[in-house]
């Protein structure tokens, strides 16, 4: 009976992705305790409860055929940028950014539809053009990406727009875009940055000046940073202890719950935790990895690849940012930051990838 | 054959795909590398430098006040003490419209009119970012109720301090002082003195009388405490202390019931009394009339009140016993008659005949006695007596001021007392010198005659009276005023007995002619002597001598009648006496302002500070209870 349980919860699940991954959550489940101050009981109940719908989440998109998941693609692209035009033109704007749309039921955030949105109409859009695929397909797909990032970057949430675009253009590199437009392109982006640097808004110019300096301006905008810095280097090798960090328990860490809860982790943990941290994501990353290079189809590659890829880019977005080496933005530590959003699109992401994992047999045979 | 195309295409894709895969697998290992670079920097080799900031960041060393000493009296009595209360304070330069916090203060908890002048008078004295008092003496009610609605009011702080109290209230006023806000001139002081540190967290600051004599012993050292804050500034415990040393307590000369017997003698008149122990300089009473409320000075003191202070034509912040300086009047003879003996111009059995006036040879004014027609026969012991004028207008005159001027600053006239309080003055004992350098202007024998009874140039202060009375009843030895009886050492509880520098000195003038001048003195209190009437009945000799200080000039031949003279013009009264007159345990001075007569209003006094202390006796009227409450007092005396 209990096994047929099992059997039945673990039919589409893969087993070394999801050791990984539980291996982090409890990680990231001591952290939110521990920036929790006072409230942390509370704060691990929360974000358990956050879990528990994560892991619903993940199980339902374990159990969708990626063929089905591939059919559904393009509506969730088309819905997703409707969305985004709605947000442009009726929606609520929440600290001087307009990325809320009022359903009437609830607000949502149209941007969090396309995290997903965007890779999926990408590598289903390859999957069809497989047979041939030419420059002028690699230039549509182009298109495709560039409409909804444009329109998040104007909203203005220039995090949330660069990391789809770093999801987007995962997948095209992956699809075969040659090494030769890659060149060209990277060259006309550089030369463009002038350009791009002046249709900044001053906020985001000031985070890069930040970044460059932060004891311009201690208290202001470099306080996060120095926090920060200040939180994770004095944790030295060892670390504090869990519980123990100054900066974290004292409040000198800023939004030590969320966005920096790096510097709380490294602070009680030091440096031995930081690297235990990286090779946890590292685990999962190759694992995800492992699966795209095994799936079956064009999509299901694609798809796993570009899930993984962004992954990391959270990772590795959050972590620099916080130790100093990257502008500061709105992005969470991927399964350590206490919040349930991120949570649900990173474990649905990793639902998928199970689905890829295991569908894939049925598919040859 | 296009199927195998495809296929090999679709292998070829595969291969693309698997090598782009590697590829950035080698990526994301470089990027990771990098990030690991990073936390190695900053937790390795940066780790100390972080570690300090970190530190630095939770770890404030604050300062711990020390504890003011106590002051007592020299019975053990309470006269300055310490209680702890909740004080709400304001940062003025964190709140953006004071007025407006405060008025929404008022809606959380009271806040008096009285406070906000005060807190007013505050902000103009004081800088931006102190934290200034607004209400002092907040209940556990008010705390709570301004706890609860805290986050309102940001810049706001509940402080628990130690407060200083009087209890004695206006009692002793002049002698103990009082402590305030330390001020810009305070802190040039502190400075100099090298003292800045010690004063850390110090805001208040002896300013006057024993407390600010006295700073020193009372402040103590400061403490530190390492406490840990966070980001807010808020203090989560303590790491480490280094104890403050508390002041010293200060036991003082004063007899706080003497003292209280002292003040209400006075009743409605304004005047000031010293009472030494002639034998130590001790000072067992020290009154200045009308009084102040110390306590009103403690948490800065509020614009209305202060008015009502300074500008009241009775000055009660003038300390009349330090800073009162009066003609000594007829209290001067016995000085002058010492003089005579001591420099040969008069031998007790000479005596001269009084007509009732004296004129200078070959001059027509007349100096008059006080006594119309004269006394008659007077010698040395009767001129004392009955206060001839007329006796020291002609011996004054063949002293001559010089010589009058050097042995009456052997008794202390003319020169501040050296009493251990600051701000006192040091009275005048002319001389040619002293008018040639203060009038440019020659000295007269018409102003010999005046000094001769104690008026004219002559002026004293009624601390260096009653020195000088204590001298005529030790024996002829220099006395020291002091109000410090003993410093007690706040680590050992040892007891640290004043060090007189007097305590050696000799007799400057010789036993035999003080005798003389006792006897006479005594004779005063007698019947027939000015003094009589305040003297009957007491089982104990008295030795005094009464005076009168003109307040405005007579011209020649008119008349002194009370009743057509304001009241601020009457004479001042004046008395000095020790008791018991043949072992002296008290030496006195009093004057009353506008008094007229020392024998009727200054000599009752003495009468009622005597009885207590040689007899244990308490006058009939009431003795206040302490006050320990800081409220403004509206009922002024005149």
């Amino acid at each position: 009976m209990i096994s047929r349980a099992f059997e039945f919860l673990s039919r589409r699940i893969d087993g070394p992705l999801m050791a990984a991954l539980a291996l982090t959550l409890t990680l990231g489940l001591t952290v939110v305790y521990s920036a929790g101050g006072g409230a942390g009981m509370e704060r691990v109940m929360s974000q358990g409860r956050n879990l528990a719908v994560a892991f619903v989440a993940l199980w339902i998109f374990a159990h969708i055929p990626p063929q089905t998941l591939m059919r559904l693609a393009l509506p969730i692209y088309v819905c997703g940028l409707s969305l985004l035009v709605g947000v442009a033109l009726f929606g609520e704007v929440r600290n001087g950014a307009r990325r809320w749309l009022n359903l009437g039921v609830t607000s949502i955030q149209p941007s969090e539809v396309m995290k997903i949105g965007v890779p999926l109409v990408l590598a289903w859009y390859f999957h069809r053009h497989e047979e041939a695929l030419r420059l002028r397909n690699f230039v549509l797909a182009a298109i495709i990406l560039v409409i909804p990032v444009g329109l998040i970057a104007r909203q203005p949430d220039l995090g949330t727009a660069l990391l789809i675009f770093a999801s987007g253009f995962f997948v095209i590199f992956l699809a075969g875009l040659s090494w030769k437009v890659l060149a060209s392109l990277m060259a006309g982006g550089l030369a463009s940055l002038p350009l791009v640097w002046s249709m900044m808004h001053d906020y985001q110019r000031q985070r890069i000046f930040t970044l460059l300096n932060p004891m311009e301006d201690p208290l202001g905008a470099g306080y996060h940073i120095i926090q920060s810095t200040i939180a994770i280097g004095s944790g030295g090798v060892l670390g504090k202890g869990w519980l123990n960090g100054t900066q974290a328990q004292l409040d000198f860490v800023p939004e030590r719950s969320t966005d920096f809860i790096l510097a709380v982790f490294g602070e009680e943990f030091g440096l031995v935790g930081n690297i235990v941290l990286v090779i946890l994501y590292l685990l999962v990353i190759a694992r995800g990895l492992m699966i795209a290079a095994n799936a079956s189809t064009v999509f299901s590659r694609l798809a796993a690849g570009a899930i993984t890829l962004t992954f990391f880019t959270y990772a590795f977005v959050n972590m620099g940012m916080v130790s100093g080496i990257l502008p500061v933005v709105g992005v969470p530590l991927p399964m350590i930051s206490y919040g349930g959003t991120a949570l649900l699109s990173i474990l649905a992401g990793f639902g998928i990838l199970m689905s890829i994992a295991t569908h894939k047999q049925l598919v040859s045979s | 054959m296009i199927v195998g195309q495809a296929l090999r295409d679709q292998q070829r894709e595969l291969n693309v795909f698997r090598n782009r895969i590697l590829l950035v697998g080698f990526l994301i290992l470089a990027a990771f590398g990098v990030l690991v670079a990073r936390f190695t920097w900053l937790q390795v080799f940066q780790q100390e430098y972080y570690h300090t900031l970190a530190e630095a960041n939770r770890i404030s060393v604050v300062p711990v006040v020390p504890n003011r000493g106590l002051i007592l009296d020299r019975n053990g009595e309470v006269l300055a003490a310490n209680y702890s209360a909740y004080t709400l304070e304001i940062t003025p330069s964190k709140v953006p419209n004071v007025e407006r916090a405060i008025d929404e203060l008022a809606t959380v908890i009271e806040v008096s009119a009285r406070d906000r002048r005060r807190f007013r008078k505050l902000q103009e004295e004081s800088k931006n970012f102190e934290s200034l008092p607004i209400r002092t003496r907040l209940t556990e009610e008010e705390v709570a109720r301004f706890a609860v609605n805290r986050f309102r009011f940001p810049g706001f702080e509940i402080k628990a301090r130690l407060f200083r109290s009087y209890p004695q209230g206006e009692v002793a006023s002049h002698a103990i002082g009082y402590i305030g806000r330390i001020n810009d001139a305070d802190l040039k002081r502190i400075d100099n003195a090298g003292l800045t540190n010690n004063y850390k967290g110090t805001d208040h600051i002896g300013k006057l009388g024993i407390e600010g004599a006295y700073e020193k012993e009372l402040h103590g050292v400061t403490g530190s405490e390492q406490v840990e804050i966070d980001a807010g500034g808020r203090a989560i415990r303590a790491l480490a202390r280094n104890e403050p040393i508390s002041g010293n307590n200060l036991v003082v000369t004063l007899d706080l019931t003497l003292q209280k017997i002292a003040e209400q003698a006075f009743g409605d008149y304004k005047g000031a009394l010293v009472a030494i122990d002639p034998k130590t300089g001790e000072v067992l009473a020290l009154v200045s009339r009308p009084g102040f409320d110390p306590n009103l000075f403690v948490d800065g003191i509020d614009p209305q009140n202060w008015d009502a202070l300074n500008n009241s034509p009775d000055k009660p912040l003038n300390n009349r016993a330090l800073r009162g300086q009066y003609p000594p009047g007829s209290t001067i003879k016995p000085f002058m008659a010492l003089a005579a003996l001591e420099y040969k111009k008069r031998s007790p059995e000479y005596s001269i005949s009084d007509p009732g006036f004296y004129s200078l040879p070959g001059v027509a004014h007349r100096y008059r006695d006080w006594k119309k027609g004269g006394h008659g026969s007077v010698n040395l012991h009767r001129s004392i007596v009955v206060s001839c004028d007329t006796y020291y207008y002609g011996l004054a005159t063949e002293l001559g001021i010089d010589s009058i001027h050097s042995f009456l600053t052997r008794f202390g006239f003319g020169q501040r007392s050296g009493i251990d309080i600051e701000g006192e003055l040091g009275g005048v004992a002319p001389s040619q010198e002293w008018k040639q350098q203060r009038f440019h202007q020659k000295w007269y024998g018409g102003d010999t005659v005046s000094v001769g009874i104690g008026q004219g140039y002559m002026l004293a202060t009624p601390v260096q009276l009653a020195a000088a009375t204590a001298m005529i009843a030790n024996g002829g030895i220099p006395v020291h005023p002091h109000l410090l009886k003993a410093v007690q050492d706040s680590k050992t509880q040892e007891m640290r007995p004043f060090a007189d520098p007097n305590a050696n000195a000799e007799a400057l003038v010789k036993p035999q002619n003080l005798a003389l001048v006792r006897s006479a003195m005594v004779d005063v209190t007698k019947p027939g002597g000015t003094a009589a009437q305040a003297s009957a009945g007491a089982p104990y000799p008295i030795a005094a001598k009464t005076g009168t200080a003109q307040v405005v000039g007579m011209k020649q031949n008119e008349k002194y009648d009370e009743k057509r003279m304001k009241r601020e013009h009457w004479d001042h009264a004046l008395f000095i006496a020790f008791a018991p007159a043949d072992d002296p345990k008290l030496a006195i001075a009093i004057l009353v302002e506008n008094g007229q007569h020392g024998g009727s209003t200054a000599a009752p006094i003495a009468r009622q500070v005597f009885d207590y202390l040689l007899l244990g006796k308490k006058p009939q009227v009431k003795i206040e209870p302490p006050k320990d409450d800081a409220q403004p007092q509206d009922d002024e005396h005149d």
